[in-house]
């Protein structure tokens, strides 16, 4: 913020001056100003001297000797400095007291409570304490009244001295005093307890009521419930009397009218007891004040012709109040009753249990066609569909429609039943026929699908260890005569050509062979599969439970007895595939395959196999 | 509470199945099981899937149009309560269901009317390509006739072997 040289306002000035001593901060600023001329020349007669600097050296040289002669300078004025620098700072702290605006000024003795007053009604936290001068310097608060910003200013406390005594706290309020256009409240401690008599705080006001002059005037008793007005003792009666009188002086010297409540007035900052109908009044006042001076003052004249407030001019004497219906005057009167009289809802709900207990009934103020429908429930859902959406009244009247539709199809079906009949059915032989072809194609399927799902397991072995007689010659005589050929002749011929008899076709008598034939065949037929599966051991094992661990067996429990099986069983796999009869067999039928051992290779050498 | 549709197999969802898909233009999309979820998230069009009712119905496999279906509309406005409405709804419903249902299965009695004339065909066709895994050739050439003798034959081997060796 800069140094203010000249101050506009006078409150102001007077106000640096009281707080600053104008001369020494004139002084001081003036010093500053020659150090800034002087600093300016040398620069010039140095700038001047540079034009004629033949080296580098001797420019830089030059400027440094400059810069020492202004440092110089400068240093000589440091006091001056130091003393504006602290000024500056205190300045920058100081209230920024608008003086055109509505204002308040409060003054009186110190500790009569005017700091309190002051925190009561704006913003400000102004320091309250039992000391005298607590309040060091002026602070501005802001309140509202009737939509307006009054500032409000705060004053150290002043005491009753000859003008010159007074020292610099004191000088501030005394400024503002004189200097603000504001209305001002002049407290009043009537229990004493500031230390000081009403006698002396009668005198304070008659040494600075040449201050008050032009100002609205308010003379506020603080501390009432200490000490009400009407026990004070006739002496301080008379001395408050007389205050009174001087500030109606000062409301007559406005032309307003000598209303007695407005001048004197009192309140407790302590109980809050008046103290906004104080702040009220001196509002009132100072917004009275100043409104008549505007509509005094020329410019106010340029701005009237602009407002105009329009009255409806009465036609005639008759009085017109407003027309409300008797009606209506009854509904109202009733609504009041019944305001008082009428069960709420939260009564209810607190009577049986309180909010968590109680759950209001919605559908008491339901309106239906018949009120005992108010506690049904209604199905949303049945069998698969949405109640709601079949819902209609003429829902009977569709359904009988429907209904005779629904007969009327059915005896237009019934007519169209039958004929599906064609010419080209097939005969009970060719059906059987055709029965027993499926039957076929089916187990032929069903023997695929089993040989698929057996392959990883199922050994791959020659013909002549076929264990289930697939390739038998009786089986083919039998399947043969089931087709309708007679199979004797394939049959010999099959004989006929079977290795076995190969060899021994010329060595053989007539009568033994036919024994040899047939009992080739009778040692096969004891191992039968089914023999195998109906043995002992195994009708034992599956009544008993898989997992089932019996305690001589050596298993932990039944998960671990689970995985032992799981691996056998896994081992015999890989040996049924391998055709193994057990682990320890280690056959190999032939130890000379032709396939391994012979031919020769397309390409490549055949040293080793 | 609501029985949905599903978007994609148009079964309906009942209340704690499924889920909701809210597009980012506000229209949402109900799925009954995650096979319908995870059908739409492919970009599979229902009307191209072939257990979906979708499908069902453009190829006319089920019934599209009729009396029945009109029953069930969702109404936007709530009408007021009526109990006696109410009960006739509900019967209602069970009526409107039967009828339904019967007339779903004429529609496909009506479907399968054909079938009969072409399983003939069919079985004619099989016996006549098939008819050697019963009957062999040679046998049926001996005897026009197609009969099934079952004829047990035990091959008494020594009488047939002794006769050829004597020969």
């Amino acid at each position: 913020m800069p140094f203010p040289v000249s101050v506009n306002s006078t409150c102001a000035r007077d106000l640096l001056h009281v707080l600053y001593n104008k001369d020494h901060y004139k002084l001081a600023l003036g010093q500053v100003n020659t150090a800034r001329n002087i600093v300016g020349k040398i620069a010039k007669d140095y700038v001047r001297l540079l034009k004629y600097g033949d080296s580098l050296y001797r420019c830089k040289s030059l400027k440094v000797a400059a810069l020492g002669r202004m440092c110089t300078v400068i240093k000589r004025i440091s006091p001056s400095l130091a003393y504006l620098e602290q000024i500056r700072q205190h300045m920058a702290r100081l209230p920024s007291i608008d003086p055109n605006t509505r204002t308040i000024l409060i003054c009186g003795y110190p500790n009569v409570g005017k700091s309190s007053f002051m925190n009561k009604i704006t913003r400000a936290d102004v320091d309250v304490q039992p000391y005298a001068f607590t309040t060091k310097s002026l602070f501005v608060g802001h309140t509202d009244y009737k939509y307006l910003r009054y500032q409000v200013i705060d004053t150290p406390g002043i005491l009753d001295r000859p003008f010159e005594d007074r020292n610099i706290i004191e000088m501030c309020s005394i400024t503002a005093l004189a200097h603000l256009k504001a209305a001002v409240l002049f407290f009043l401690d009537v229990s004493g307890s500031c230390g000081y008599s009403i006698e002396q705080q009668a005198a304070l006001f008659h040494s600075i009521k040449s201050l008050f002059m032009n100002k609205p005037l308010i003379v506020v008793c603080n501390k009432i419930d200490l000490q009400p007005l009407e026990g004070l003792s006739e002496e301080d009666m008379k001395f408050v009397m007389e205050m009174k009188t001087e500030a109606i002086k000062t409301v007559l010297a406005q032309g307003g009218d000598s209303n007695d409540d407005e001048v004197l007035l009192t309140m407790s900052t302590m109980t809050d007891e008046g103290v906004i109908a104080v702040k009220n009044a001196a509002c009132e006042r100072l917004l009275n004040q100043r409104v008549e001076i505007k509509m005094k003052s020329k410019k106010i004249n340029d701005c009237l012709n602009r407002f105009h407030v329009a009255i409806p001019k009465p036609r005639d004497t008759k009085e017109r109040p407003p027309c409300i219906p008797p009606a209506v005057l009854e509904a109202r009167a009733k609504v009041n009753e019944e305001k008082g009289k009428r069960k709420l809802e939260k009564d209810l709900e607190e009577e049986n249990g309180g909010a968590g207990v109680y759950s209001a009934n919605l559908r008491k103020h339901y309106i239906l066609a018949d009120e005992e429908w108010k506690e049904d429930i209604m199905p949303e859902i049945l069998d698969g569909h949405n109640v709601y959406d079949f819902v209609d009244p003429d829902i009977l009247l569709r359904l009988e429609e429907l209904e005779r539709e629904e007969g009327l199809h059915l005896e237009a079906n019934a007519d169209e039943e039958d004929f599906e009949m064609d010419g080209k059915e097939l005969t009970e032989e060719e059906q059987q026929l055709l029965a027993e072809i499926r039957r076929k194609k089916n187990l032929l399927i069903q023997e695929h699908r089993m040989k698929k799902s057996t392959a990883e397991s199922r050994p791959i072995v020659p013909r002549k260890f076929d264990k289930d007689k697939k390739y038998t010659s009786k089986r083919m005589g039998r399947e043969l005569s089931a087709l309708g050929i007679d199979p004797s002749k394939a049959i010999d011929r099959a004989r006929s050509r079977s290795v076995t008899r190969r060899g021994r076709k010329r060595e053989r008598s007539l009568g033994r062979e036919g024994e040899e034939g047939e009992a080739m065949d009778i040692d096969d037929e004891l191992s039968n599969k089914k023999l195998r599966t109906s043995s002992r051991s195994r009708s034992r094992s599956k009544s008993r439970p898989p997992g089932e661990v019996t305690p001589g067996e050596g298993f932990k429990d039944s998960a671990q007895k689970l995985k032992a099986i799981k691996i056998a069983k896994k081992s015999v796999k890989v040996r049924n595939k391998a055709a193994r009869k057990g682990e320890a067999d280690r056959v190999i039928p032939n130890l000379k395959p032709k396939h391994l051992f012979s031919g020769k290779r397309s390409i490549g050498k055949t040293t080793r196999r | 509470m609501r029985l949905e549709k599903c978007w994609f197999c148009s079964s309906t969802i009942y209340p704690g199945h499924g889920i909701q898909f809210v597009r980012n233009d506000a229209k949402i999309f109900r799925f009954c099981r995650s096979k319908c979820h995870k059908n739409f998230k492919m970009k599979r069009n229902p009307r191209k899937v072939k257990w979906t009712k979708a499908y069902r119905r453009l190829h006319g496999k089920d019934m599209t149009q009729d009396s029945t279906f009109e029953f069930e509309r969702k109404r936007n406005r709530p009408e007021r309560y009526d109990r006696n409405v109410t009960e006739m709804t509900l019967k209602a419903i069970k009526k409107i269901d039967k009828i339904r249902v019967t007339r779903e299965a004429q529609h496909h009695k009506m479907r399968m009317k054909g079938n009969k004339a072409i399983e003939q065909e069919a079985a004619i066709k099989e016996l006549e390509n098939s008819i050697n895994l019963v009957k062999a050739p040679a046998a049926l050439q001996q005897g026009s006739e197609i009969t099934l003798p079952k004829i047990k034959v035990k091959v008494s081997q020594s009488q047939d072997v002794g006769e050829r060796m004597e020969e």
